[in-house]
């Protein structure tokens, strides 16, 4: 079945009015999700004050533990980061145009888990007060970071990423400031003014506009692909079994990607239902949405099995041990929900009644991404537990505090997204105004009766999908 | 100020990067432990507890693996059937391992330090500089044997309420919360007998720097020198069962030498050596 990505005919005006009616009058219950969302990084921000005063002790971290749910967190949050890339740019280089519509949000989203994922290293130090030490500052006593330490890469890699993303969220949303601030009034008017730079709609505007924008996707592609491949450096350029990966970098993209596509299909569902976005969100651009997170599912699981297959046949008894441990240790219960979640849930995205069914897409992209957190604590713990030293061998479970900065974490992205839909649309306008645009031009009610097509129609004749492309 | 340095001496700063380590060691302090010979007494943990101003955790904390003790003896139940039922003579089938910081030469610990707190010295010690580590943790992760040590609490208050304080080591500080920490094959030693040597004119001579493990096993299992003296007991003992620096495969012309390092597959040249324990058949 083909069907239109969405209603092409659609009014100009009707898409400004809709988005921007998403960016007002909040309604109480987005008021009291953000007032959740406090609460979440509330608890968040107590627990790290205590581990502040007290020391890495109550975090329940130990001997050989020395890292575990941070350092997970903070590759996960790291990982959903790759969505907003792949969307907006990826897909705009290969001119798939069903991103349009949702790639906002997903760019948004990098931003945010990128300035979540952020804090995790932060947090994780045992001296916070000394971080800056990592940075390259010029001191007097010519005391440098250390340039080969994979940790120092990621500060590197992950301010260059942060930044990037957040210019290209920007560059890519000047068009539609420029519309916010032709519609409003009071603080908003001065503040979409500053940001829309004087943004008329002029031809050399645009042309500056679409350069810019295409210049800043080139570099954000290998930018992505480079910052998880220096995030698993973290864990392949150590010595310890299963960390010790040669192909963890593509498996950390692969899982970034998966992570970041469910995250999408989780806000996609959300926005969909609470801004009645049904027009723009649409059911087609969701089955592709789906359709590209299964491909990406299957390489993640094939890039698991090549690992395991690896480490099987490589006969190096450690790595060995420890997969083994995996499998049947005291981790075992996490290992195979991972598996479950990451491996066998992503076929419920190959069947289209299930496809096209929201709840049950809500449900199944959540369970993707506990899969994916789960394979980010079963990188970095069992191979803490199990290791070269035998004598060395530990089993720990992470404390209430651990448990309750993980849990602000997810506060904080929540909260930084609400903020985020209710200043600044949350949906393309003007790209989506570019894909109602051909239709236009074409009003015949002969051309009407056999062109238009409301999005879910079944269709009746001949493939009008590529119809004004 | 400090910008006009950097520019003015950039070649001396890029240089030293990329000369990064040493490469002519003035010492390589090293040990030879005899497992023959050792008892599993743990007076050696013991010692080091007295002069590296180690922290007593308490046991829950002990328990919990959050304790810090540099030397640690570790137990393997390596022939269980030895002692049979008999519940006196239970331990005559285990085995010990002290196990102290390596001082690995090709320390994996070291690359992974984002502020490089911990290094190479040219005495051939992996050291680390307490003040710069911002407890990161990576080394601890990337050190194979496990040898790391993490202060996961202040324990200045706890450890050493008044008067014990007073038994403090001078020689040394006391770590704050947030540090790593390891053995430093007890630098301080190191550091007074060089000075010993210095003032008398004369070479650091074998038996000038003894650790306080090694200097504390009633049983000599321990033999601590510096492996570039020809003269030097644990050179010979080196020597004597063939196991050298800088190589990860000791091909060894006699199978029933004892010397081996721990983990040596590894690659991660360590410059403590082991002598196997034989039994009695």
């Amino acid at each position: 079945m083909q069907t239109k990505d969405i209603n092409e005919n659609i009014a100009w005006a009707k898409i400004n009015e809709d988005v921007l009616r998403s960016m007002e009058n909040p309604r109480m219950g987005y008021w009291v999700a953000l007032a959740a969302c406090v609460a979440m990084i509330m608890c968040a921000v107590l627990a790290e004050i205590y581990q502040y005063q007290v020391g890495m002790g109550p975090s329940g971290l130990n001997w050989p533990h020395m890292w575990d749910l941070y350092i997970a967190t903070f590759v996960f949050w790291i990982g959903m980061s790759h969505s907003g890339t792949l969307l907006s740019a990826i897909l705009h280089i290969i001119q798939a145009d069903w991103r349009k519509p949702i790639y906002r949000f997903a760019e948004a989203m990098t931003l945010f888990s990128l300035m979540t994922a952020g804090l995790f290293p932060i947090i994780h130090l045992g001296r916070v007060w000394n971080m800056y030490w990592v940075l390259p500052y010029v001191s007097d006593r010519g005391i440098w970071p250390n340039f080969r330490s994979p940790l120092v890469w990621d500060a590197f890699a992950i301010t260059t990423y942060m930044t990037s993303s957040a210019l290209f969220l920007f560059i890519g949303m000047i068009p539609d400031l420029a519309i916010c601030r032709d519609n409003a009034r009071g603080w908003r008017q001065k503040l979409y003014t500053v940001l829309s730079l004087g943004w008329q709609g002029d031809d050399r505007q645009w042309r500056h506009f679409r350069r810019i924008y295409l210049m800043m996707a080139c570099f954000l592609i290998p930018l992505a692909v480079s910052v998880h491949s220096i995030v698993s450096a973290d864990f392949a350029m150590s010595i310890m079994p299963g960390w010790h990966v040669t192909t963890f970098p593509p498996y950390f993209v692969a899982g970034a990607l998966y992570s970041g596509c469910a995250a999408i299909i989780t806000l996609f569902i959300l926005l969909r239902y609470f801004f009645r976005f049904d027009e723009y969100m649409t059911i087609p651009i969701m089955e592709k949405t789906c359709k590209l997170t299964f491909a990406i599912a299957m390489v993640w699981t094939y890039l698991n099995l090549i690992e395991f297959a690896a480490t099987w046949y490589g006969h190096d008894p450690v790595a060995k041990e420890l997969l083994i441990q995996k499998f049947i240790g005291p981790h075992a219960p996490f290992f195979w929900t991972m598996l479950f979640c990451g491996s066998v849930l992503p076929f419920t995205l190959a069947f289209e009644k299930l496809r096209r069914h929201m709840p049950t897409m809500f449900v199944v992209s959540l369970f993707l991404n506990l899969g994916m957190w789960l394979e980010r604590w079963m990188i970095v713990t069992p191979t803490l537990s199990f290791s070269h030293q035998p004598f060395a061998w530990d089993i720990m479970w992470p404390s209430m505090v651990q448990w309750a900065i993980v849990f602000g974490s997810f506060g904080w992205f929540g909260m930084l997204f609400l903020i985020f839909v209710k200043v600044f649309p949350s949906v393309s306008m003007y790209e989506v105004k570019e894909m109602v645009f051909h239709r236009r031009h074409y009003h015949s009610d002969e051309l009407e009766s056999k062109f238009h097509r409301r999005a879910g129609d079944r269709q009746s004749d001949a493939d009008p999908s590529r119809e004004g492309a | 100020m400090s910008l006009k340095n950097i520019l003015e001496n950039w070649s001396h700063y890029r240089r030293a990067h990329e000369e990064g380590g040493h490469h002519e060691y003035e010492h390589m302090w090293g040990m030879a432990i005899d497992l023959n010979k050792c008892t599993g007494c743990n007076a050696c943990s013991v010692a080091c507890y007295a002069e590296n101003n180690l922290p007593t955790v308490g046991k829950d904390r002990m328990r919990k693996g959050q304790g810090l003790h540099w030397l640690r003896m570790e137990r393997y139940w390596d022939e269980p059937d030895l002692g049979g039922d008999d519940k006196e003579y239970q331990e005559r089938g285990g085995s010990f391992l002290p196990m102290m910081c390596q001082h690995c030469n090709a320390a994996t610990c070291e690359p992974v330090c984002p502020v490089a707190a911990t290094y190479h010295t040219p005495d051939g010690l992996n050291a680390q500089v307490y003040n710069r580590c911002i407890g990161s943790r990576y080394c601890s992760n990337n050190c194979p044997y496990r040898l790391r040590y993490f202060n996961f609490y202040s324990y200045y208050e706890e450890s050493w309420p008044e008067p014990l304080n007073m038994q403090l080591n001078p020689d040394l500080s006391v770590r704050d919360k947030g540090v790593m920490e390891k053995c430093t094959f007890c630098i301080q030693r190191i550091r007074t007998g060089k000075d010993a040597a210095q003032r008398e004119g004369r070479e650091v001579k074998d038996g000038d720097v003894v650790t306080a493990c090694a200097q504390t096993c009633p049983t000599e299992a321990i033999v601590f020198g510096d492996l570039l003296d020809k003269d030097a007991q644990v050179t010979k003992l080196w020597k004597a069962q063939e196991v050298e620096l800088g190589r990860a495969k000791q091909d060894k012309s006699d199978g029933e030498l004892r010397g081996y390092r721990v983990l040596e597959g590894l690659n991660t040249d360590p410059c403590v050596m082991y002598m196997d324990r034989v039994r009695e058949a």
